[in-house]
């Protein structure tokens, strides 16, 4: 019996189709993932199922019936509640009142009371130290995602739509998702699955189907395919090395941070990174990493003492860092990485401007250096005179990669650097970041992913509310030690 | 580079009605009637290219029209000052012209210090200064005239009135603005970091790029053309007084919104601004000259076309969204 369905649904924008005659079908407690490369349009086929975009060809059922949302308030109506790849948000009103937003209750005055207890209970229930009176400006990417699924949950759905919502959460947050989304498959919710982490898809979904170039290559339930099976479906080809080689690094010392502190956030951290090392940064969310990093690049207030190559420098300003040949990539794409509302060529150039000419900017160079930056980081883009917000997810993330790898930075620190980025460019941007470290540059990769730290870094920090808990080398990269060390977690490895 | 909707928009409306003025009244197109709608529009238009740079990045000023009266009331004292010591010439005249563009360069900067430094809405640190220019006019004028001195408005006179063959000075010096705006907001480095700030000027931080500094230049360099635009304003009357530049900001700021810019900002036209000021004097004009509809509601239409401009520009953004 299926609630809500695609039936030969084709979408195009503009001149460039981006589905071709696509059926899905979501059943009743079960969760249908939908995996595909960036760009093979998974979003789209969500926002279609959520009323936010009309199919231009087929048809969406629902209940079996024909039906036409009008808009996303329609669909939900329906009981059909879509969790966005971005966040929407209003960030300046606290969470209560984003989770209650359109639905406040009370009468003519607002019942504050109420709300925030309903909040406080749904966020308890996601184990979720988020506070309802805190206003979304002031949390962590991702605390915001939490906010979203809280939000999600607090609607009444029968079919729950979730875009990439594991992209942001650290392994913690990711546990409370998976005991929800059984929740919720158990009480007979459709649940429509997207992500780009094959080992959860393998985890939880009842159901897979396959998008490549937006058509459906392959269905399958589950067990029926492995994690391999996925990649290469959703690829067309094998993948081999997934992480490449580690090299070995010199003792040359690139970066050397003595006492760094950001006041409330990080505590008298010192570490050194090597030349042509890669250093992962662990911990959990609020432990400090992206606070650290901003501190060290001069985004944030900070104090401590900072040497490159030997050579203490100041650091008060993001310029300052440039001119010292530090980068940094957010882990803030929407917010702080790239002009939504801009063309491709005008985000990658944004920080390295005066490279492009000296009174007058010059188009043509740029334009070059957007044609290399495609071809290099592979941004799959329709068009490439589109503005950045209209790029699926994972190639706005390649396009920001090549927007901080423009100004040739010697010490990048990435934040988040595969975050919705599909298997096939992942394996792309470990080779890339690698190929970075031989050529002698320094890194520093924080992520939230686990088996990416351990697959990638020479060496990982842990960090534990704003102090570094430990380092770990070696054979000592296990997930159990991070973990452990992570969560301050006494006793030897299992 | 591919003409886009909200320039073209504008662009053809002003066509149609400078085609309706010609129809209506043959007069219009007399080189004379073309001269003075050009001469009256450059002021605001000045003013206006200014003002699409500030709002481009995210801000406002509604000083300007006041901050345009003040430095006409201290570039006539400092004139009528310098006269006994400097004599009737052109050495006085430069005086008044640089007290007019330094006050400008030095009022935009307390308007973008304020906003960036001290972190104060530019719509409440405008408003304040707004107050403040026109009372201090107003005060200097002790509530009546500042008049410049007979002989010397007579010297000063032509830059307002003279000019290359029917094209007058503050045409050029117009024209010469907005083609040097427009240079500017689409090929320096300067513009590009103006339309990042106020599409996003967190983004924007992250690109290390001084947010500050470059807000803080946009507010400084409406400052240097309201000083510009006083300049070649004080020969037109040879006296500034507590009415002088009433409502110019409005206007400006309209020109600026029909023109295509976003009051948002993030996205700015210089030309479109051009056109936008053109539009504004055009009707005026035409109301004069045509007695069709009463030039009494001048108002009202001017503020249709405003709507409609934006109403126009919000459809077109609305229709690719969905
Ligand atoms: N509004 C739009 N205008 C033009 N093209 C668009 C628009 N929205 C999406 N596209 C294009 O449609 C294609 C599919 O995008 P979609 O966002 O569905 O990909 P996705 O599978 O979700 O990718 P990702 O894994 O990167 O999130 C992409 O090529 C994208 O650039
Ligand atoms: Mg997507």
């Amino acid at each position: 019996m299926t609630v809500l369905a695609l039936q030969d649904v084709s979408r195009r924008f503009g001149p460039i189709e981006v589905l071709h005659h696509v059926d899905l079908a979501l059943e009743p407690g079960q969760v249908h993932a939908l995996i595909g490369e960036n760009g093979a349009g998974k979003s789209t086929i969500m926002k279609i199922l959520g009323g936010f975009l009309d199919p231009t060809e087929g048809q969406i059922l629902l209940d079996g019936q024909a039906v036409r949302f009008a808009s996303g308030p329609r669909a939900e109506a329906q009981g059909i509640v879509v969790i966005h790849q971005e966040f929407n948000l209003a960030a300046d009103l606290s969470v209560a009142a984003n989770i209650f937003l359109g639905r406040e209750t009370g009468g003519w005055r607002l019942d504050h009371q109420a709300m925030r207890r309903d909040t406080a209970a749904l966020l308890d229930r996601l184990h979720s130290p988020i506070s309802p009176d805190t206003p979304i400006r002031d949390l962590s990417v991702p605390n915001r995602q939490m906010v979203e699924i809280a939000k999600a949950l607090s609607r009444k759905a029968r079919v729950l739509i979730m875009d990439e919502p594991s992209a942001v959460l650290t392994h913690r947050e990711v546990g409370t998702l998976y005991e929800q989304i059984d929740r919720l498959r158990r009480e007979g919710v459709a649940i429509l699955y997207c992500s780009h982490r094959l080992d959860e898809v393998a985890h939880l979904a009842d159901r897979i189907t396959v998008l490549r170039d937006g058509r459906v290559v392959r269905q399958a339930m589950r067990g029926e395919l492995t994690e391999d099976g996925m990649a290469t479906a959703m690829v067309g080809r094998e993948l081999q090395d997934f992480y490449p080689p580690k090299g070995s690094h010199s003792d040359r010392p690139a970066l050397q941070v003595t006492g760094l502190t950001v006041p409330g956030k990080v505590h008298d951290v010192s570490f050194t990174l090597h030349e042509g090392e890669v250093l992962g940064l662990a911990g959990l969310v609020g432990s400090g990493r992206t606070e650290l990093a901003e501190g060290l690049v001069g985004l944030r207030a900070s104090t401590g003492e900072i040497r490159v190559n030997g050579q203490p420098v100041a650091i008060r300003s993001l310029r300052d860092a440039f001119a010292s040949g530090l980068a940094y990539l957010t882990e803030d794409r929407k917010e702080a990485g790239l002009l939504l509302d801009k063309g491709l060529r005008e985000n990658l150039t944004l920080a390295s401007l005066s490279r492009f000419g000296h009174l007058r900017l010059d188009t043509q160079a740029e334009d070059v250096a957007l044609d290399r930056a495609t071809r290099e980081f592979d941004i799959r883009a329709p068009s490439r005179t589109m503005i950045a917000g209209k790029l699926s997810g994972g190639n706005q993330q390649k396009l920001l990669l090549a927007k901080t790898m423009l100004p040739d930075p010697r010490i990048i620190i990435i934040d988040e650097p595969t975050r919705g980025i599909d298997v096939g460019t992942k394996a792309q941007i470990y080779a890339f970041i690698r190929d970075l470290a031989t050529q002698g540059r320094s890194l520093i990769v924080i992520s939230s992913e686990m088996t990416e730290v351990i697959g990638l870094a020479d060496r990982v920090l842990v960090m534990r509310e704003g102090r570094i808990a430990g380092e770990v080398t070696g054979n000592d990269m296990t997930e159990d030690r991070i973990v452990r060390l992570a969560m301050g977690v006494r006793g030897e490895a299992a | 580079m591919k003409p886009d909707l909200h320039t073209l928009g504008p662009l053809i409306a002003l066509i149609a009605l400078v085609i309706l003025g010609a129809l209506l009244n043959p007069a219009f197109l007399a080189p004379a009637n073309i001269t003075n709608v050009l001469a009256r529009s450059a002021f605001i238009g000045m003013i206006a290219v200014g003002m699409t740079f500030v709002i481009t990045a995210g801000g406002l000023d509604l000083s300007v029209g006041s901050m345009a009266a003040f430095l006409a009331g201290i570039a006539i004292i400092a004139m009528n000052a310098a006269l006994p010591g400097l004599g009737e010439n052109w050495g006085t005249i430069i005086i008044g012209m640089g007290v007019a563009i330094l006050g400008g360069i030095a009022a935009g900067y307390l308007n973008g210090a304020l906003i960036t430094k001290a972190r104060i809405e530019p719509f409440i640190v405008t408003l304040g200064t707004m107050g403040i220019f026109r009372s201090l006019v107003t005060w200097l004028a002790d509530g009546g005239t500042l008049s410049l001195d007979y002989g010397l408005r007579t010297l000063y006179r032509p830059v307002y009135y003279g000019g290359i063959g029917w094209i007058t000075w503050p045409i050029i010096v117009f024209a010469l603005t907005a083609m040097a705006g427009e240079w500017m907001m689409r090929h320096s480095r300067f513009g590009r970091h103006v339309e990042a700030i106020g599409s996003n000027d967190r983004v924007a931080r992250y690109s290390a790029i001084d947010v500050n500094r470059a807000r803080l230049l946009t507010y400084m360099l409406l400052g240097l053309l309201v000083g510009l635009a006083t300049v070649l304003y004080v020969p037109r009357l040879g006296s500034a007084s507590g009415g002088t530049g009433v409502l110019w900001e409005l206007e400006a700021i309209a020109a600026v919104i029909i023109g295509g810019t976003a009051l948002k900002g993030g996205r700015g036209r210089v030309w479109g601004t051009v056109v936008g000021v053109l539009i504004l004097s055009l009707i005026d004009n035409i109301l004069n000259l045509a007695d069709l509809v009463s030039p009494y509601l001048n108002g009202a239409i001017q503020g249709i076309i405003i709507v409609l401009a934006v109403v126009l520009q919000r459809e077109k953004r609305t229709a690719d969204e969905r």
